[in-house]
């Protein structure tokens, strides 16, 4: 029944994909259905679930047996349990409603048909990574997502800068790939098996070095496919595919696929301590480095990239902080699904009608041109920031509370960071909106603002309405928390854990920051009138409008030194192995040429050289006989 | 002749003599050979060595093998080679420049070296034994012993080796002989020729050799009719020697004035 | 005396024969150094049968003498038939096969 999540999906991708132009008329229409039947089927997977006791939560299914080399046993298994459902029902249900937007979004488009299919592609590539019961299973979902993720990048490919920008997300996340592959080895190495029970079963065995180094390359891993530090340079870039692309892959799903890695591999984090510091102090980078990032794009894509990046700097933040984080990161990965995917379908709506200019600064007062996306875009910044009682301020003060409470100056810095963070994010939230529906028109006479079609607003709507409440969902009663506790925090000791300061003066606290964010840029931004982009700007603009130099920094580093290096190696190619190989046959023909000068056709030099040999021959005897 | 035979088991002090005077002679003939520049030297002073070689094996208790080596080595073989030396260039004269470059140092010390080793190689091998020398051997006379040994032990090898015998004398019959290439020219062939040829002043045939002589030594060329030496009435081996002489020296002096006041 | 002498007295005849084959260019004196090389030969073998006390040696001599007897009929009838073709006696003429 698990299979069936996954297969639908993959047989509409492959029908449409070979089908054809025949299926044009009506492929999109295929596409939308498989994938709400998908998310059907998890809504009574779902149902299932919460009848049964929560012991039985999990549910196993085995497709065939893949592999079987000696003592290296994997099957192509599926496992259900309360963390995968959980994703389940954010990639189908998000991933459908992306769907029905899509249908108008690129309903101008010739190629409507193929960019289904790939959707498709890339729901049951991501359903397979969360439903995998071994790190080998969810490797192929792994690559599966980064590949349906090129392809849709560069789905506009006849723009060469879109399909430079798919290779670069491509081969950013192979390095991220590369820690999943060592990882898998390791663990195999370790524990002879790389499926999550039998690892789990055995985790407390293995020395604390292997499980650090496992641990170590499963964050490489995620910071690569979750486009964290240092690995992150990829996600702006990523921007360059269609809307519901971006909204999808690079802001609910695939993103977020390394918080899933982290967290269903939470029985090797929480037996290497510093694997874990490790991984909370990259989310605590990253969601610095994106929200400074954030305040200089004038892209309005871009500076949603910024932020989701910086969001699931936090989400990376929690899953480092041990059981107590998990569930937190996993809530604020559920609301972050609903509000940023909102957003980046109301940017796509705002790019809709104002003939596909991404640039903030030709916008200004659109709210009353599109009253609908404004609000859903409203509800959407007002769940970012963490205003009560929308979704983002339940998962995010959960979080910096976590932060806070690790203990010792690990707490205070981590705990630092996030508030700061969220200052700075409610200031670039709050320069994307009033640029963009507030301030003054600063569009051309040829820009006609209108709102679009209702399969493009409906979706937008009913992401709005989960932002607004489904955190008080998930908090209500700890109901996630309980919820998810089999998973991950299942061998936790229930320590008391010492809180620094009582969750109403955190909270507090950070609405004071945010309020402070929010004023800066509205004191900013009000009257913005300029429509140019301005070039009289400090530094520190100009190092975040450049992303901090990481590109800069990436050719520096290992572009220009992997060059050389490929170019010395062509050159070792050439001239030492080309040459030793023609030396050998240079050298045949020399001696062959010298050999040569010995046929002179002369008896005499002939019966001299014979003489020679003799001569040798005696000289042989002769020293043989001493 | 019983004393020869007795004391030649004996290292004794005439063989000696003998060895000490006639082996240095061997071998500077043999170097001689080696130096000289006319073939027919080279020929003499082989048969010299030869010849020493004969006594050499005399002395060694072999004398049927020293009059074989006289007879067939020094008198058959090497008359043979004189005969083809005259037949192919008596007098032809090695220059010493040597034309293949680095062969002369590279021969020289081969041998050079081939020798010293030999001569190494022998001064250190022992027989373990003194020389036994052949008078047990040669009880019954040389000629027998050696005819016991060769018509029961070695026959086969005799056979086989006169058949060799038949064969090189085969061959040597072949390869001598010429085919002609045009059949032979009938006598009545040859009158046709003669009076069909270019002009009837052939028709007689050329004047047999002499008819315009008017001196008979062989190194004096003949005259053609108008006064000029006829470079063909010459002997090669002695044009190549350069003894011919002007025959104008043996002019009478009427001859040679009426052949004057003709002109 | 010692009848290695003899020996010693071979070998530097032999010595000669090669030489003399490698250096001189008429054929005829190649062909009779080549001879002298087979008597030198056979001066060690008849040595050797004295040395040894029995006529093996004499024996194998004597073969020798009838198979050098054959093989200079033979040359010798070769060199003419060049010579005859090729009017030169001369070993480095036939160097055809040259590079």
């Amino acid at each position: 029944m698990i299979g069936y999540l996954i297969g639908l999906p993959l047989f509409g991708a492959a029908f449409l994909l070979l089908g054809g132009r025949r299926t044009n008329k009506w492929g999109h229409l295929l596409a939308t259905g498989l994938s709400a039947s998908s998310f059907a089927l998890g809504l009574k997977l779902f149902n299932d679930m919460l009848a049964l006791p929560t012991e039985d939560r999990a549910m196993h299914q085995k497709l065939f047996s893949w592999i079987q080399v000696g003592g290296f046993n994997v099957d192509a298994g599926l496992l259900l349990d309360q963390l995968s459902i959980c994703f389940v029902l954010l990639i189908t249900g998000v991933g459908t409603l992306i769907h029905i937007y899509s249908i108008a979004y690129m309903s101008h488009d010739l190629d409507r048909r193929r960019f289904f299919a790939y959707l498709n592609l890339f729901i049951s590539a991501m359903l397979l990574l969360v439903l995998g019961d071994s790190y080998l299973n969810l490797y192929v979902g792994w690559e599966g997502v980064g590949l349906a993720s090129y392809l849709l990048i560069g789905f506009w490919n006849q723009k060469p800068a879109y399909a430079t920008a798919a290779k670069k997300a491509f081969v950013m996340n192979r390095v991220g790939d590369m820690g999943l592959s060592f990882a898998i080895m390791i663990s195999f190495v370790t524990f002879g098996a790389v499926s999550f029970s039998e690892i789990e079963k055995h985790a407390h065995h293995a020395s604390t070095a292997a499980l650090t180094a496992i641990g170590i390359m499963l964050l490489i891993a995620a910071t690569g496919k979750s486009a964290q530090f240092p690995l992150q340079a990829w996600l702006g870039d990523a921007m360059a595919g269609p809307t519901p692309v971006s909204a999808l892959i690079h802001a609910a799903t695939m993103v977020t696929a390394g918080v899933y890695l982290i967290t269903r591999s939470n029985f090797i984090f929480d037996l290497a301590p510093n694997a874990q510091t490790a991984v909370a102090v990259v989310g605590a980078i990253t969601l610095l480095f994106g929200a400074l990032v954030g305040t200089a794009k004038d892209d309005i894509k871009k500076a949603l990239a910024a932020s989701t990046m910086s969001q699931i700097g936090y989400m990376i933040l929690g899953a480092g902080l041990g059981p107590a984080g998990y569930a937190f990161a996993i809530m604020h990965l559920l609301t972050h699904g609903f509000f940023k995917a909102g957003m980046f379908l109301g940017a796509g709506s705002v790019m809709h009608g104002m003939n596909d200019e991404v640039n903030m600064r030709k916008y200004g007062a659109l709210r009353k041109f599109m009253p609908i996306t404004a609000i859903t875009f409203g509800l959407g910044y007002l769940a970012i920031i963490g205003v009560p009682p929308f979704a983002g301020f339940y998962s995010k003060d959960k979080l910096i509370e976590v932060a806070l409470n690790a203990g010792g100056a690990k707490g205070y810095l981590l705990g630092g960071a996030a508030l700061v963070g969220a200052a700075i994010t409610a200031f670039y939230m709050s320069r994307v909106v009033i640029l963009t529906f507030f301030s003054n028109k600063r569009w051309d006479d040829n820009a006609h603002p209108h709102e679009s079609p209702i399969l493009m607003w409906l979706p937008m709507a009913i992401l709005a309405i989960g932002s607004v409440t489904s955190g008080f969902l998930f908090t209500n009663g700890d109901a996630l928390q309980n919820w998810l506790a089999p998973v991950v925090a299942s061998h936790a000791e229930h320590a008391e854990h010492s809180e620094l300061l009582p969750p109403m003066t955190v909270s507090v606290i950070a609405l004071t920051l945010v309020a402070i964010g929010v004023a800066i840029a509205v004191f900013k931004y009000r009257a913005e009138s300029n429509p140019n982009t301005p070039e009289n700007v400090s530094i520190f603009t100009r190092i975040a409008r450049k992303d901090l130099m990481q590109d800069a920094f990436n050719e520096a580093v290992f572009m220009r030194p992997g060059q050389a290096l490929t170019k010395s190696l062509v050159v070792v190619d050439e001239s030492i192995i080309d040459g030793a190989v023609s030396g050998i046959g240079s050298a045949a023909v020399g001696s062959g040429q010298m050999l040569r000068k010995l046929q002179t056709g002369f008896v005499r030099s002939y019966a001299a050289l014979m003489l020679v040999g003799i001569a040798l021959l005696l000289l042989a005897i002769w020293v043989v006989t001493q | 002749m019983n004393f020869v035979l007795e004391n030649i088991g004996k290292t004794a002090t005439p063989e000696a003599i003998q060895f000490y005077i006639m082996a240095p002679l061997a071998i500077a003939a043999a170097i001689g050979m080696l130096i000289v520049k006319k073939a027919v030297h080279s020929a003499i002073l082989m048969a010299y060595v030869m010849l020493s070689l004969a006594f050499f094996y005399i002395a060694q208790d072999a004398p049927f093998l020293g009059i074989v080596q006289i007879v067939v080595y020094t008198g058959a073989v090497m008359m043979l080679f004189l005969f083809i030396l005259m037949l192919v260039g008596v007098d032809s004269k090695d220059s010493l420049v040597e034309t293949i470059k680095g062969i002369r140092f590279t021969a020289i010390s081969a041998s050079l070296g081939i020798g010293l080793l030999l001569v190494t190689l022998i001064g250190k091998a022992t027989f373990g034994f003194p020389a036994v020398g052949l008078k047990s051997a040669n009880a019954d006379g040389n000629v027998q012993a050696i005819a016991y040994k060769l018509f029961s032990t070695y026959v086969w090898a005799f056979e086989v080796v006169s058949a060799l015998l038949i064969t090189a004398a085969l061959g040597a019959m072949v390869l001598a002989h010429s085919q002609r290439v045009t059949p032979r020219a009938t006598q009545r062939e040859l009158a046709i020729r003669r009076f069909r040829g270019s002009s009837l002043n052939d028709a007689a045939g050329k004047p047999a050799p002499g008819v315009f002589a008017r001196y008979n030594g062989v190194d004096v060329p003949a005259l053609l009719p108008d006064g000029t030496p006829a470079v063909e009435s010459i002997n090669d081996t002695l044009k190549a020697r350069g003894t011919v002489r002007d025959p104008r020296e043996y002019a009478l002096n009427e001859i040679a004035n009426t052949e004057g006041e003709e002109r | 005396m010692n009848p290695i002498n003899y020996l010693y007295v071979a070998s530097i005849l032999f010595t000669i024969g090669a030489i003399g084959v490698v250096l001189r260019r008429n054929a005829i004196v190649v062909f009779m150094c080549v001879e002298l090389m087979l008597n030198a030969a056979n001066l060690a073998f008849v040595t050797f049968a004295r040395i040894n006390g029995n006529l093996e040696g004499q024996i194998v001599a004597f073969f020798t003498m009838v198979i050098a007897a054959c093989e200079v009929v033979i040359g010798l009838a070769i060199i003419v038939t060049i010579y005859r073709s090729r009017r030169s006696a001369s070993v480095d003429d036939a160097s055809l096969l040259s590079r």
